[in-house]
């Protein structure tokens, strides 16, 4: 399959976390092609094993991405059949208004997020902004019949089905980190063009939204002997400052601080420039957003780097990406561990 | 379906086009006389039995929108807002940019950077932008010129019971019920007006009034829905699901007593729900109408729309149903002749 289309496929689908599994197959029927094993565990992450060549020292990798995505879930059903709803996941209040939406019952239904008329508000009233509790979701059915298909708790996602903007971007709902797991199968697509030593788990995993919890529990099981997260980074735009941001379409932001394994990232900048591939800096002094974060903690320490895919509009229904970063993000991944061996290895990781 | 493929064109307040030529393709054959005038309104007349009144029905074909008023050096593009739209429901919506419908977003700030001042106000809509995927001014000039009308980006949807889901049908609903009332209905003379630019002042009403001078008028609307729960019923200005909702006052008409009474007395005679829309907030092209050359009578009859103006408007095709009901049982009495003076 073409990376693209996976991409858009995935992004098209929902997996609010802790509710992933409609992703699991499209994942599977992806990277099976390319890969030793698949397993789904405990939590529900997905580990896609693609085993080295000559991998006498039994040396393992974890490259982990995240396929969950933020949501929304039914808090109440009021009498005229209205939903009242919570966030799962950092969702701003601000960038839900009048979306489309479906409600995750025992059927799927169709709804939208009930806006006031502007010739009903106050003077001003416009200026406020509208709190989580003081939205509603209109199903277009009376009280007795959302009941009969909807229950407290279920799960809601936002309707947004990917848009194709000019130059290779897209822009839709959870690119955040779909963008990531389309890049790990660039990245396995890569390897088996070119050999590797180290076993390579990658790791599509659950729950990253609401706390890091499924590379915590992977990175255990897998107790890698380093760990790589791709996630998105906050792409420049005028509202931004400057010193937060990366830009689109100039390569994965490398990330560099405490929470980065200083000598590996040297390795993996040395290898970006060896290949020519376009990378920029990131700099987060404390433990990061992402799974990388988890990971480094595990057990007893694993050494950590972190790939930023530049994304615009986090965490809304509409966030950009390019894909030629996802590819060079992808290259880079590939190149780097083709570059890693057991000789060099101990090397790299001792301080 | 007629009322997705209007609903899905683009007809931005001052830039009616696509919605005019669905219009005039579906009514041509149906009309003894048909004419585009100077503003862009479509004035259509039907000829039947001979009547010392004029009757005209009219809906706008306009809807609020965007228009491009900038391209910044980074290629994303600026905007203002055609007709009153909430500046807060733009946020994080995909939208359709000029002619050739160039794909764009508009985003905002992620969550994980805002301070928590920021959230509790509405974003200011001088910074928001829409991003087609470019970087430079060149680049997007390419696609997209100062100008350029701007349309939500939102398809026709059917869910529910009965419901629909689509942007403009406010007044898109009007346009769909006036074609169809000028297909079906036979022998009774009436002008059907299109009107352009509703959303911006009720400027071409006023134009095609003075045209056609009109004795009685019913303006058709999609209208204001606002039906959640915990607000007192009279600050509710119509149901879902209870029938077309007939205008009492707003803010450009106080509508007369003896034309409203008798709509009632119609819908009552032939079983048709009704309610009164309470709201006086709002106004449509009867403003202009009733105020034209020595003045006239009008009514305005509307399908109420929860989140009018915004991409996910939502009306009921039970309402839809029985507002068309309305009106070929108003145009039946009309037959007969017994609209006077006293209506």
């Amino acid at each position: 399959m073409n990376t693209k289309e996976f991409l858009i496929k995935l992004c098209n689908s929902r997996s609010v976390s802790g509710h992933e599994s409609d992703v699991v197959q499209l994942i599977e029927s992806a990277f099976s092609k390319y890969s030793d094993s698949i397993k789904v565990d405990n939590l529900g992450n997905v580990i896609i094993l693609k085993k080295g060549k000559n991998n006498i020292s039994n040396s393992k990798a974890m490259i982990a991405g995240h396929m969950d995505e933020i949501g929304l879930v039914v808090k109440s059903i009021e009498e005229n059949g209205f939903i009242k709803f919570t966030n799962i996941g950092g969702i701003d209040p601000r960038t839900i208004l009048s979306q489309e939406v479906t409600v995750h019952g025992t059927k799927d239904l169709f709804g939208v997020i009930v806006s006031k008329p502007p010739h009903l508000q106050e003077e001003s009233e416009n200026e406020k902004a509208l709190k989580m509790d003081e939205l509603y979701i209109d199903l277009g059915y009376d009280n007795n019949t959302v009941k009969n298909y909807v229950n407290i708790g279920d799960i809601i996602t936002i309707n947004r089905e990917i848009k194709e903007l000019r130059g290779d971007r897209l822009a839709g709902k959870s690119l955040d980190d779909k963008a990531g797991i389309a890049s790990m199968y660039e990245c396995i697509k890569e390897l088996s063009k070119i050999e590797h030593e180290l076993d390579i788990y990658f790791v599509c995993t659950v729950q990253e939204e609401v706390g890091l919890r499924g590379a915590t529990t992977s990175a255990y099981k897998i107790n890698p002997d380093f760990g790589v997260a791709i996630d998105v980074g906050f792409a420049s735009t005028p509202e931004l400052p400057k010193k937060h941001t990366i830009d689109m379409g100039m390569g994965p932001g490398i990330t560099i601080g405490g929470n980065i394994h200083p000598k590996l990232r040297e390795k993996l900048v040395e290898t970006a420039k060896e290949y020519n591939i376009p990378f920029q800096y990131e700099v987060a002094p404390g433990g990061i957003g992402t799974d990388a974060n988890a990971m480094q903690i595990t057990r007893e320490g694993i050494p950590t780097l972190n790939l930023s895919i530049p994304l615009r509009y986090m965490h809304t229904s509409v966030e950009v990406v390019d894909m030629k970063d996802i590819k060079n993000t992808a290259k880079l991944l590939a190149f780097f561990i083709a570059s890693i061996t057991s000789d060099n290895l101990e090397g790299l990781l001792c301080y | 379906m007629l009322l997705k493929k209007l609903t899905e064109a683009s007809g931005v307040s001052g830039n009616e086009k696509e919605v005019r030529d669905i219009i005039i393709s579906e009514i041509k054959d149906y009309v003894d006389d048909l004419k585009v005038d100077k503003l862009g309104n479509v004035i259509a007349y039907k000829n039947g039995k001979s009547s010392s009144k004029i009757f005209m029905i009219t809906a706008h074909m306009d809807e609020v929108g965007l228009i491009v008023t900038d391209i910044d050096d980074k290629g994303l593009i600026k905007f203002t807002t055609v007709g009153g739209i909430d500046k807060r429901i733009l946020v994080s919506k995909p939208v359709l940019i000029g002619d050739s419908k160039i794909p764009g977003v508009i985003g905002s700030k992620p969550i994980h950077l805002q301070k928590k001042s920021e959230r509790e106000k509405a974003i200011d809509i001088d910074s928001l932008y829409i991003d087609i995927g470019t970087d430079t001014k060149d680049e997007t000039s390419k696609y997209v010129k100062i100008g350029d009308y701007v349309a939500f980006d939102s398809i026709y949807v059917e869910f529910g019971d009965n419901m629909i889901k689509a942007k403009a049908l406010d007044n898109r609903v009007g346009c769909s019920l006036l074609v169809e009332l000028i297909k079906e209905v036979k022998d009774i003379s009436f002008y059907g007006v299109f009107t352009v630019m509703e959303e911006i002042g009720l400027r071409g009403a006023g134009p095609a009034a003075y045209y056609v001078d009109p004795d009685i008028s019913i303006v058709l609307e999609g209208t204001l829905c606002f039906d959640v729960p915990k607000i007192d019923s009279h600050l509710i200005p119509t149901y879902i699901n209870k029938g077309p909702a007939i205008s009492l006052m707003d803010r450009t008409t106080i509508f007369n007593k003896a034309l409203r009474e008798r709509i009632v007395d119609i819908a009552i005679k032939n079983n048709i729900p009704y309610q009164y829309r309470k709201s006086s907030m709002g106004g449509n092209d009867s403003g202009r109408i009733h105020t034209t050359k020595e003045g006239s009578v009008t009514a305005t009859i509307s399908v109420p729309c929860r989140n009018i103006h915004s991409p996910t408007s939502v009306m009921s095709k039970k309402d839809y149903e029985n507002t068309y009901k309305l009106l070929k049982a108003i145009l039946k009495e009309y037959e007969k002749g017994e609209f006077t003076d006293g209506i």
